[in-house]
């Protein structure tokens, strides 16, 4: 086994520190060192989009991330956008659209848009359609999800 | 049966049980399951699609620190010749067995030969590759005309055609022949004034949902095996991993995790049985997890096809006959869907003469799998084409000419079973009005096409157990998985029956050991038969809190009545006590209340969809964009709406991916050349518009608030709706799916 | 009597009718009464005391449990098709 690497980053706003492999991925530290499996692997090599997360204010995906490159850097995850007792608008808004059915892909499209309505709070149908077309569904053909991002937009 | 009346739940929007869960990330899917001392397991895979494997040598692998056990075919038990009885349909074991780890033959490029347990997954990963296997390589045959015939590489030597229940002489790659005649096909098409011909070739295509395959294994000391998995269905993942490992149900516990998506490509089991062995082996947890080449070349698409279609009409537009050739590729094994789809090709329609055949073949593919009304959309591309090309001929509306011949109650399938209540007409005249129907469409290489489809949906069994707690909610146990609002759908329905909020219940999906059989998430069935024994289990609760109302009031049960969630006496005493109310009170009227449901029903119902598509050309191209498209769908009766109309969406949007871009390339080898998202292109919604869902209902009188099947009739009629519409833009009759940029090319006779 | 209608395959038993009516009140004795008339119909239909694998009855239009066991009515509209499954 390959020396592991000693890595302190942010995660959700909180400090973490983690050992991992130079070749794990940030989606393998996330969900298997840290045991935060909101983000989940669909392709493993970036087609999917259901590992989206949120680094330094940038979308990516998390299986093209090395773990060991988030050093002194600032990560998002699905874990980290609910307040305690309140869910986040884009939360809110997959949830009155009917916008999930199996929900596997829903975490990648929630942070996904999360960071086109941080960047661009009033988009367009086609701009959220250009933003998400990184993300794959296979179940609901995409309509309720499209609405549930443009409701999310128009309540904040 | 049908219970005719207002309805306080269904029909309403609640925000589903499970949707926090599912938004905040916390919903646990298979691999995201964790357990002290986990193992992780991989499987090797044969690069030849077909060769026969001489030998295996695992000793460099299993000599690699880190790896625990390595497992072959030999460590599964001998299946001998039996056929395995599986919920949905019986197989041969050897068959289920050599898939899940290949014996004697490789048969596709993919297929499992050995597998790996280490403490990491890429020691396990690179233990594979220190596995080594000698084969000798044989012909592929990847075509399923090609496989038909005389001269063709066999796969199996056993096989020999049957014919219902007749078996051919020579051995052959064609595993059975069906035939469905009704009247007189020659005499119908005397009859006719225009006949049209034409041949179809579809390609293999994907279910695509977005989680791979995934299983962890545990065997306890005392031989207790619990399997942690996605599935479709727990209690069939039980069945065959009993039968593949002969073991006894009673030893087997599996626990359904969140699954995400299926669409019947999570029903047979591929690395659960590998879990489980690698467990066995080496007395610890193991997790195997497949990456999405595994998922592409090692679980089972849906078949390529060659469909031959000829269809006669009079000049009125009277359909007199139909005749349908249709061969499928099982992939390695026998199971192809030809028997649905030869069963679904002609029944939008009375037709009086029919003839079909039906050819399941095997190839070196992997073993086909069911995905959304099986063997329908297939079976569809080449009637509904035929159909708008006959209504093109005579001059009529492509929607009038489906009216004319609308199959309805009492007319026979061409199958020969009779109709019940359906809504076929229904699903046209709702297309017919819809203003996307009649609004212009003149642009240049725009183009309108429309298509209809039909799927029978399943009954099966389903349980369903309610507890009533004291605060007059009820925890609802149920053993179906919940792929895409179940939950919801089936606690609304006992809740209709109690009088109480669809919030009021508090639904579970649990393990096998903790509810009644209960068969897949699949069939289109779970809203209608398990949402059945949740109306069952309900009705059994209010039977019993009547007796409890009649003893606190001391008066004869057949004097209490419950409605609207009020349990009144209605003789003598002036009585009434809220549902949530007595509730309160079962400690003292004797004890909790528990109610069971369990229904295998037969009135499944079948469901019909009519599409209208719009469609622009890119003439430089080859590129087809879908510019409107609207899904009409007869629901029976929609419980909860907006995932009545998910279900019309996302089925939609497949049919597109299918008709346009979706479909495994093949090099000459057999290798699967395109084995990834980026390749195997699925739509994005950038490729599509909003879906229009149109839900009709037709209630169906196989259930006691009309439900029908929805989940799969959706995927039917988009691949000949787009092949219609392509036409009106062009001019050029698509036969060939997908109907990618290249074919459209060709066609027009550009390239 | 129940009316049985046969399979297209099996008309070779039949001298090519499509529709037999024979006595019996169970899935189970209509087989064996249409074995009297047509031997051989039996083995084409079940194997041992069960209806074959792959093969799905129905009774009047409904998909039955394929038990040989189920009661069928005097009017009863019997076929034999290819067993089905859904994704």
């Amino acid at each position: 086994m390959a020396r592991r690497s000693h890595v302190q980053t942010t995660i959700n706003g909180e400090t973490v520190e983690f050992l991992c492999e130079p070749r794990q991925s940030l989606l393998e530290v996330l969900r298997d060192e840290l045991h935060l499996t909101g983000a989940k692997e669909g392709c493993n090599n970036g087609n999917c989009g259901a590992c989206s997360v949120i680094l330094d204010g940038r979308l990516v995906n998390s299986c093209l991330v090395l773990g060991v490159e988030t050093e002194g850097k600032s990560v998002e995850t699905i874990e980290g956008l609910a307040e305690p007792d309140k869910l986040h608008p884009i939360q809110d808004a997959f949830l009155e659209n009917a916008a999930l059915q199996c929900g596997i892909c829903t975490p990648g499209f929630i942070m996904s848009a999360k960071a086109l309505l941080d960047q661009n709070p009033n988009p367009t149908e086609h701009e959220v359609r250009y933003w998400l077309a990184g993300n794959l569904c296979r179940c609901t053909g995409y309509d309720k999800i499209v609405r549930a991002v443009l409701d999310a937009a128009a309540a904040k | 049966m049908l219970e005719n009346k207002e309805y306080k739940v269904i029909g309403t929007r609640p925000i589903r049980h499970d949707g926090v869960d599912k938004v905040t990330g916390r919903a646990l899917y298979g691999a995201d399951f964790q357990a002290a001392g986990l193992l992780h397991g991989r499987v090797l895979r044969s690069p030849h699609a077909h060769a026969r494997i001489i030998s295996i040598d695992t000793s460099r692998a299993e000599a690699l620190p880190g790896v625990k056990g390595v497992v072959t075919a030999k460590d599964l038990p001998d299946p001998g010749d039996k056929i395995a009885d599986l919920g949905e349909g019986a197989v041969n074991l050897k068959y289920l067995c050599d898939n899940i780890l290949a014996s004697d033959k490789a048969l596709y490029k993919g297929h499992a030969v050995a597998a790996v347990a280490a403490t990491n997954p890429h020691i396990a990963e690179e233990a594979c590759t220190l596995i080594d296997v000698e084969y000798e390589v044989l012909p592929p045959v990847l075509e399923v005309r090609q496989a038909m015939e005389p001269d063709a590489p066999l796969l199996h030597d056993h096989i020999r055609t049957t014919s219902l229940g007749e078996t051919a002489d020579e051995p052959s790659n064609v595993a059975s022949h069906i035939q469905h005649k009704l009247g007189d096909p020659e005499k119908g098409f005397a009859e006719a004034d225009v006949i049209i011909e034409r041949e179809f070739v579809t390609g293999t295509v994907h279910q695509g949902y977005i989680e791979p395959h995934n299983a962890t294994a545990h065997y306890n000391q005392d031989g207790q095996l619990t399997i942690w998995c996605s599935t479709q269905g727990a209690f069939t993942v039980r069945e065959q991993v009993a039968e593949i490992l002969q073991y006894p149900i009673s030893k087997i516990k599996v626990v359904p995790m969140e699954i995400g998506g299926g669409f019947g490509g999570k029903i047979s089991v591929y690395i659960k049985p590998v879990a489980a062995l690698l467990a066995k082996k080496t007395g610890k947890p193991v997790k195997v997890l497949m990456n999405r080449a595994d998922v592409f070349e090692g679980t089972g698409p849906t078949p390529a096809s060659f469909i031959r279609v000829k269809m006669g009409a009079t000049n009125e537009g009277k359909i007199t006959a139909a005749e349908a050739y249709l061969a499928f590729e099982a992939g390695a094994y026998p199971g192809s869907p030809v028997g649905p789809g030869a069963m679904c090709i002609f029944a939008p329609y009375n037709i009086e003469n029919v003839i079909i055949d039906g050819y399941d073949v095997v190839v070196n593919k992997p073993k086909t799998a069911p995905y959304r009304a099986p063997g329908a959309p297939n079976a569809a591309f080449g009637s509904e084409t035929v159909v708008d090309e006959i209504a093109e001929k005579l001059g009529i509306d492509p929607l009038e000419i489906r009216l004319l011949n609308a199959a309805k109650a009492g007319d026979r399938r061409a199958d020969g079973p009779v109709h019940p209540r359906i809504g076929c007409i229904e699903t046209v005249e709702a297309a017919k009005a819809h203003p996307h129907y009649t609004a212009p469409n003149g642009k240049k290489h725009h183009g309108r096409g429309v298509a209809s489809g039909y799927w029978f949906n399943i009954g099966l069994e389903s349980s369903v157990t309610i507890n009533v707690n004291a605060d007059g909610t009820i925890n609802l146990i149920e053993g179906s998985t919940d792929i895409g609002g179940t939950r919801a759908s089936i606690a609304m329905q006992a809740a209709e029956v109690l009088g109480i909020s669809a919030e009021s219940v508090n639904p579970s999906v649990v393990d096998t050991e903790s509810v009644g059989y209960t068969a897949v998430t699949g069939g289109s069935r779970t809203t209608y038969a398990t949402g059945y024994a949740a109306y069952e289990a309900a009705q059994d609760v209010k039977r019993q809190m009547i007796a409890r109302a009649a003893k606190l009031w001391e008066v004869d049960e057949a004097n209490v009545q419950f409605a609207d969630g009020e349990f009144s006496s209605i003789n003598g005493k002036e009585e009434q006590i809220s549902f949530r109310d007595l509730c309160g009170r079962l400690g003292e009227t004797g004890g909790p209340i528990v109610g069971s449901g369990t229904v295998n029903p037969g009135g499944a119902g079948g469901a019909y969809a009519t599409h209208v598509v719009d469609v622009a050309v890119d003439e430089e191209t080859g590129k087809v964009d879908i510019l409107r498209y609207t899904a009409v769908q007869d629901a029976g009766k929609a419980i909860h709406p907006s995932y009545v109309e998910g279900q019309i969406q996302g089925g939609a949007v497949q049919g597109i991916g299918w008709a346009l871009n979706e479909e495994y390339i093949y090099n000459a080898e057999g290798e699967m050349t395109n084995a990834s998202f980026l390749d195997y292109r699925m739509p994005t919604c950038l490729d599509l518009p909003m879906i229009d869902a149109v839900i009709v209902e037709v209630p169906n009188p196989g259930h006691p608030y009309g439900v029908r099947g929805v989940g799969e009739v959706p995927i039917v009629p988009p691949m000949a709706a787009i092949a219609n519409a392509i036409y009106d833009a062009i001019g050029v009759r698509m036969t060939e799916l997908p109907m990618s940029p290249d074919r459209l090319l060709k066609a027009m006779g550009k390239i | 009597m129940p009316t049985v209608a046969i399979p297209s395959l099996l008309r070779n038993l039949t001298n090519g009718k499509d529709s037999i009516t024979v006595p019996g009140a169970t899935i189970r004795e209509v087989i064996d009464n249409l074995e009297d008339r047509y031997p051989g119909m039996k083995a084409r239909l079940c194997e041992e005391d069960r209806i074959k694998p792959g093969l799905a009855v129905y009774v009047n239009g409904l998909l039955t449990r394929g038990s040989i066991l189920e009661h069928v009515d005097t009017d009863a509209e019997i076929h034999f098709l290819p067993a089905i499954g859904g994704g």
